[in-house]
């Protein structure tokens, strides 16, 4: 193994496509069209096409939301957290997942907009001198979704453009296509002095530093625009802790679920080892461990209230009407990631994938029932018989928003280095100073 | 400076590369600019490389982006005071969350700005580095010296075992 190799090995990665890729792209394309013929139908039709009645007026779009926006935590934790602990094996899988959190937050954007009734006006909520002479209300948690979300989206895509340049500077000197004068820009006349990686790396550190508090915020400020509220469910202390867990336990299944493709197709085995796979289920481990503490939590804290309503809702939620749903989200969030106790089974990558994709299910299952089944049952007995439906307007839209960020995916996998270059080099070298006569890892 | 000549020396290892820009600061015989594919602490003791000052651009801009955070809102509840759920106009605990956010934005774009600035990016013209190498495996020192000095820069680079020298 020598730096050379690992040059041809990632740059590899970003030859001409193979027929996996096409298909993965059709299916991918396919869907995020149907989402936008979705969206532009309800766009000239109007909200109403959307399942939502009254009292249930946050449904399926804010699910998709809540659900995107989490997704989009496990790449900041894998990149920023795990960087300040110093936890070398993230290399292998860092840059898949900081890609992956700048399109799930992309992805995650454009559902407030597509909840609101006219989309076009999104930008009021935007705080500029304007023609109404208004200004938004700081004070509504919907700002500070703004804020936060918009500052997340800058600040991964800086994080993740900062790691990049070396490596699309290696892409300008070796990919001779194409997309070589896009590399030349991109890489901005990166050129590897020690001058400028002195000052990388000094950065690099800073955005790891400033993106793990910022990851902590973003999900709690999501979390507040339910806790804020006085609705039974929602009205909770412990939300923001909660959201955040889950959305790190949600973000590590995808992680697992989109790696271990990746891993097959473009062959780095040797690169992304069992290991890596081990160390990610024992996150998610702890993360599912986490989130249904905050479940019981959640149910000791209504009945411990005294308070009927709250009480209720909690009841609602099991033996109601929505109690499919929740069974479900505790089968997949609660027993399921139980069996990642047992090695063999964190070892065995088919059966890991499986479980993640159970657990994406499962969280994508919890804000639904959040939302939705504490809507269905507010203060008002009257309003307790409402059934939410969701329309096929809503179900598309959801899969063009899983059509939309695999189209993204796939697009960075096959033009960008899906591993960091550098660091696995520098991770290389220092195995080197450490102990000259060890070998690179062979693949598991 | 038109009295100066460039001198290359190529690496396959950043320790060599980096007794062989030592020797040539020591010996006082020229400029070194050091190119490498990672960073390397070696070659960073061997120039002198300090502590880089993109860390004050941080604070100043974290420190600029929590006054704005607080400030900014303050600004637009007295411009338009409108009572909304009885809150007082200036409720400092939600502002709270927009100074957070914009401490860490300004904080991140201070940086990234200062970081582009210092690093010399980005580069339009010319060539980026002199070597298409430097970013695969190999490590390069480009030595800025006089013409007469230029023989002894090739002998240092070639005795702390330079694959090539060019120039």
């Amino acid at each position: 193994m020598s730096f050379a190799k690992i040059d041809d090995d990632i740059l590899r990665t970003l030859r001409a496509p193979g027929p996996m890729w096409y298909g993965g792209m059709l299916l991918a394309l396919s869907a995020a069209l149907v989402g936008l013929f979705a969206f532009l139908y309800q766009a000239r039709t109007g909200l109403g096409v959307a399942g939502y009645e009254h009292p249930i007026l946050w449904g399926i779009y804010i699910t998709d939301f809540v659900f995107w926006v989490g997704i989009a935590h496990s790449g900041t934790l894998i990149s920023a957290v795990l960087f300040l602990f110093r936890a070398r094996w993230r290399t292998a899988v860092a840059r898949a997942a900081e890609a992956m959190t700048v399109f799930a937050v992309m992805t995650a954007g454009l559902f407030p907009i597509i909840h609101i009734g006219r989309p076009w006006f999104f930008y009021w909520l935007i705080p500029y001198p304007n023609e109404r002479q208004l200004w938004v209300n700081f004070r509504s948690p919907l700002v500070w979704d703004l804020f936060a979300i918009s500052t997340y989206l800058t600040v991964s895509a800086m994080f993740l453009y900062l790691g990049l340049m070396p490596d699309i500077a290696a892409a300008r000197d070796r990919v001779k296509d194409w997309r070589q004068p896009i590399y030349k820009v991109l890489a901005l006349g990166w050129r590897g002095t020690s001058r400028q990686w002195q000052h990388h790396a000094a950065l690099y550190g800073f955005f790891a530093a400033l993106a793990t508090p910022l990851v902590v915020s973003v999900h709690s400020v999501v979390s507040w625009d339910f806790a804020v509220a006085i609705l039974p469910g929602w009205h909770s202390t412990i939300f923001a802790p909660y959201f955040v867990a889950g959305a790190i336990f949600s973000g590590i299944a995808m992680v697992i679920t989109l790696l271990l493709p990746l891993r097959r197709i473009f062959k780095l085995e040797r690169y992304i080892t069992v290991h890596h796979f081990e160390n990610l289920a024992k996150l998610m481990l702890t993360t599912s461990l986490i989130v249904s503490y905050a479940y019981l939590t959640e149910f000791f804290v209504a009945w411990y209230s005294g308070n009927p309503f709250e009480q209720g809702t909690f009841y609602d939620r099991m033996f109601g009407q929505y109690w499919g749903y929740s069974w479900m989200m505790f089968t997949c969030n609660v027993i399921l990631p139980l069996l990642l106790f047992v090695k063999s089974f964190r070892t065995n990558l088919k059966a890991l994938f499986v479980l993640s994709i159970f657990v994406n299910i499962g969280m994508w299952l919890e804000r639904y029932v959040i939302i939705v089944s504490s809507l269905s049952h507010d203060f008002d007995p009257a309003n307790w018989a409402g059934v939410y439906q969701p329309t096929w307007v809503e179900a598309a839209i959801t899969i063009g928003s899983f059509g939309l960020f695999f189209t993204l995916f796939l697009l960075f996998i096959k033009n960008f280095p899906a591993l960091s270059i550098t660091e696995m080099k520098e991770t290389m070298d220092r195995k080197a100073e450490a102990d000259p006569a060890a070998s690179w890892p062979e693949p598991v | 400076m038109a009295d100066t000549t460039q001198i290359l020396g190529i690496f396959d290892h950043g320790a060599k590369a980096a007794d062989g820009a030592r020797a040539i600061l020591d010996g006082g015989l020229g400029d070194v600019v050091a190119y490498s594919p990672v960073p390397d602490h070696a070659i960073d003791q061997a120039l002198h490389v300090g502590v880089s000052p993109v860390r004050l651009f941080v604070l100043i801009g974290g420190l600029l982006g929590c006054a704005t955070g607080f400030l900014f809102p303050i600004y637009t509840v007295l411009d338009w005071p409108l009572i909304t759920g009885g809150k007082p106009l200036i409720s400092i605990p939600p502002f709270v969350v927009i100074a957070f956010e914009l401490t860490i934005l300004f904080g991140a774009l201070g940086g990234m700005a200062s970081f582009l600035w210092l690093a010399g990016l980005p580069r339009v013209t010319g060539q980026p580095a002199p070597d298409d190498r430097f970013t695969n495996d190999m490590y390069g020192i480009s030595v800025t010296c006089l013409p007469e000095d230029a023989d002894a820069v090739r002998a240092t680079l070639e005795r702390h075992g330079a694959n090539e020298v060019k120039g």
